[in-house]
């Protein structure tokens, strides 16, 4: 009587075990590489961090503020900038037409092609010199001295910003269009019978759908653009005369100089602005896994 | 009436939307047919195209150019090692976390996620301290490690998230038949798994491709950096043979352009799709 109720429970406590032990197994390479590559650089930079005489060098060093204050600057208007293009462009994106559908598909280009082509192609563009838009402006409106788009300090650092924005618009774009794809086509046909404008539309329906999506996108975008080093790097060199580094290519100047201790001090001092956002995504994801 | 004037403002937006995004990728390929004379001029379209540019590459024939075919294949090697390395260890990890439900697997999954809280370019700089005591910097295995690295965490989460949705009365019947995990994975799993696998794989390849910075920082040997890192060279000229430059990125632009249109929909929406549900 026993025996047909014994078979299939030993199967599945040998399953169990099979189970525990192969899902350990497949889990382990992860586990080696994110150890490795993740978790103990990180704690050994943090380590290396203790080093106080690092940051009293690093406040010492003309070019550290002015870094600091580009960092702050090019975050606030790089994300915020390509966010409201991006939504105001992804109401652009929805609409149902095939030729529209065409556009974007050209639109998402930035985003697949790699960084050093198309940047180094902006950077020949915007040589004030013999680039072609200063060339144009001078055959086509005779404009001699075209502005100094690299060499001005304050122009350059616009171009930087700009690059940035050509480069990561599309992935954003993308993820907006997703969420308004996502909000019900008939609650926009019932506004619209109401005699609600296209303002009112967006204020009342689209808006409020798409705000979380929104800010956590914003957020996210912040701590990558805060990871971008190819934008000003490849651009400008962070210059003219070192004037528009930010913290990103400031840390790798320093390593590449031999001075990985303010390489890393430079990272650390980003602490302040990187926590709040770790620690508001941290909620946000966990709220969302419910 | 009406719907020309929605027409109409559809085409003002689109217009600038599309000078936009081509004006530098067109400035790329007029500076690739162009000599040195006719990019000196600025204009837009050189007088005389011509695709002596492209056979100077091809031949090599330039001083920063002396290594193309080995960066280009370098590229190559190191993109698909990439590729197929992201694939081994996200659909194991997917697997283990999704289907055997291993105990701390999704533990696990959300402080891998934790990565990309993480600046790349700060990442960068700690990975490159421990590549040297790991004695691995200056070598291919050190960046296709990091970019394995960068590449993982994501790959484990869109594939976890296709297999929750794989029904879970497959693995039953199949436990039912006396079927061990290492056969649930080989002749359930994978099959129906392939088409998430084939998105990941390509994402990775091509995040591996595109990557200018962990390669710039990583090697140095001419011989051996891959194509991006051999066109950064250019840089440090005074008076950089732009066209053949942009000839050269030309070429190193278009394999992921290509793979990227040739798998347009699965990659739009199944990186997309993922992003919006966090």
């Amino acid at each position: 009587m026993a025996a047909p109720v014994a078979v299939p429970s030993d199967a599945v406590s040998g399953h169990t075990r099979d189970r525990a032990l192969w899902g350990t197994i497949m889990l382990a390479p992860y586990v080696l590489v994110f150890a490795v590559m993740v978790v103990y650089p990180v704690a050994y930079g943090l380590w290396l961090g203790l080093n106080w005489n690092s940051y009293r060098a690093l406040f010492a060093d003309p070019i550290f503020i002015r870094t600091v204050i580009n960092t702050i600057l090019f975050l606030f208007i790089a994300v915020n900038l390509k966010f409201l293009i991006a939504l105001w462009l992804s109401g652009f994106f929805v609409a149902q037409r095939a030729w529209v559908r065409i556009v974007l598909v050209i639109f998402i280009l930035p985003w697949a092609v790699p960084s050093i082509p198309t940047i180094l192609s902006f950077r020949v563009m915007l040589n004030p010199e013999n680039g072609m838009i200063n060339q144009q402006l001078f055959h086509l409106f005779g404009i001699v001295e075209g502005p100094g788009w690299l060499t001005d300090p304050t122009l350059a650092f616009a171009s930087s910003i700009m690059v940035h924005i050509w480069k990561s618009l599309p992935f954003w774009t993308l993820i907006l269009i997703t969420g308004r794809f996502a909000i019900a086509q008939d609650l926009y046909e019932a506004a619209s019978v109401d005699g609600a404008n296209k303002w009112q539309q967006f204020k009342f329906i689209t808006w409020p759908s798409l705000a979380t999506l929104y800010v956590t996108s914003t957020m996210l975008s912040m701590i990558w653009t805060l990871g971008d080093f190819n934008s000003v790097y490849l651009l400008t060199g962070g210059g003219p005369g070192d004037l528009n580094h930010v913290l990103s290519t400031l840390g790798i100047r320093y390593m590449r100089n031999n001075n990985l201790d303010l390489g890393i001090a430079s990272i650390i001092v980003a602490m302040p602005l990187i926590l709040p956002m770790v620690y508001f995504m941290v909620k946000r994801l966990s709220k969302g896994a419910e | 009436m009406k719907k020309a004037l929605d027409e109409g403002k559809l085409i003002l937006i689109a217009i600038p939307v599309l000078i936009w995004t081509l004006l530098p990728i067109y400035h790329l390929f007029v500076l690739s047919i162009s000599s040195q004379e006719a990019m000196l001029a600025g204009t837009l379209w050189p007088a005389k195209p011509t695709l002596q540019n492209f056979q100077i590459v091809f031949q090599q024939q330039h001083y920063y150019l002396t290594n193309f075919w080995r960066q280009m294949f370098n590229s190559f090697f190191i993109a698909i090692s990439t590729g197929l390395l992201t694939l081994f260890i996200a659909t194991f990890a997917a697997f283990a976390i999704s289907r055997l439900k291993v105990r701390g697997g999704r533990t696990i999954m959300n402080l891998a996620l934790a990565t990309y809280l993480i600046p790349a370019a700060f990442l960068a700089i700690p990975m490159y301290k421990a590549m040297g005591s790991y004695g691995l910097l200056n070598t291919q295995a050190a960046l296709i490690l990091a970019m394995v690295a960068l590449a993982s965490p994501y790959a484990i989460w869109v594939l976890k998230q296709a297999s929750d949705k794989l029904p879970k009365e497959l693995d039953e019947a199949a436990i039912m038949d006396g079927a061990t995990s290492l056969q649930l994975f080989r002749l359930v799993y994978l099959p129906l798994m392939k088409p998430s696998m084939v998105v990941i794989g390509i994402y990775a390849l091509l995040l591996a491709w595109n990557e200018y910075l962990y390669a710039f920082l990583l090697l140095s040997n001419e011989k051996a950096v891959p194509l991006a890192v051999g066109l950064g060279l250019f840089l440090s000229a005074d008076d950089a043979p732009w066209n053949l430059l942009m000839a050269a990125g030309l070429l190193y632009a278009i394999p992921p352009a290509v793979i990227y249109y040739g798998f347009r929909k699965n990659m739009v929406g199944g990186l997309t799709a993922g992003a919006v549900k966090s």
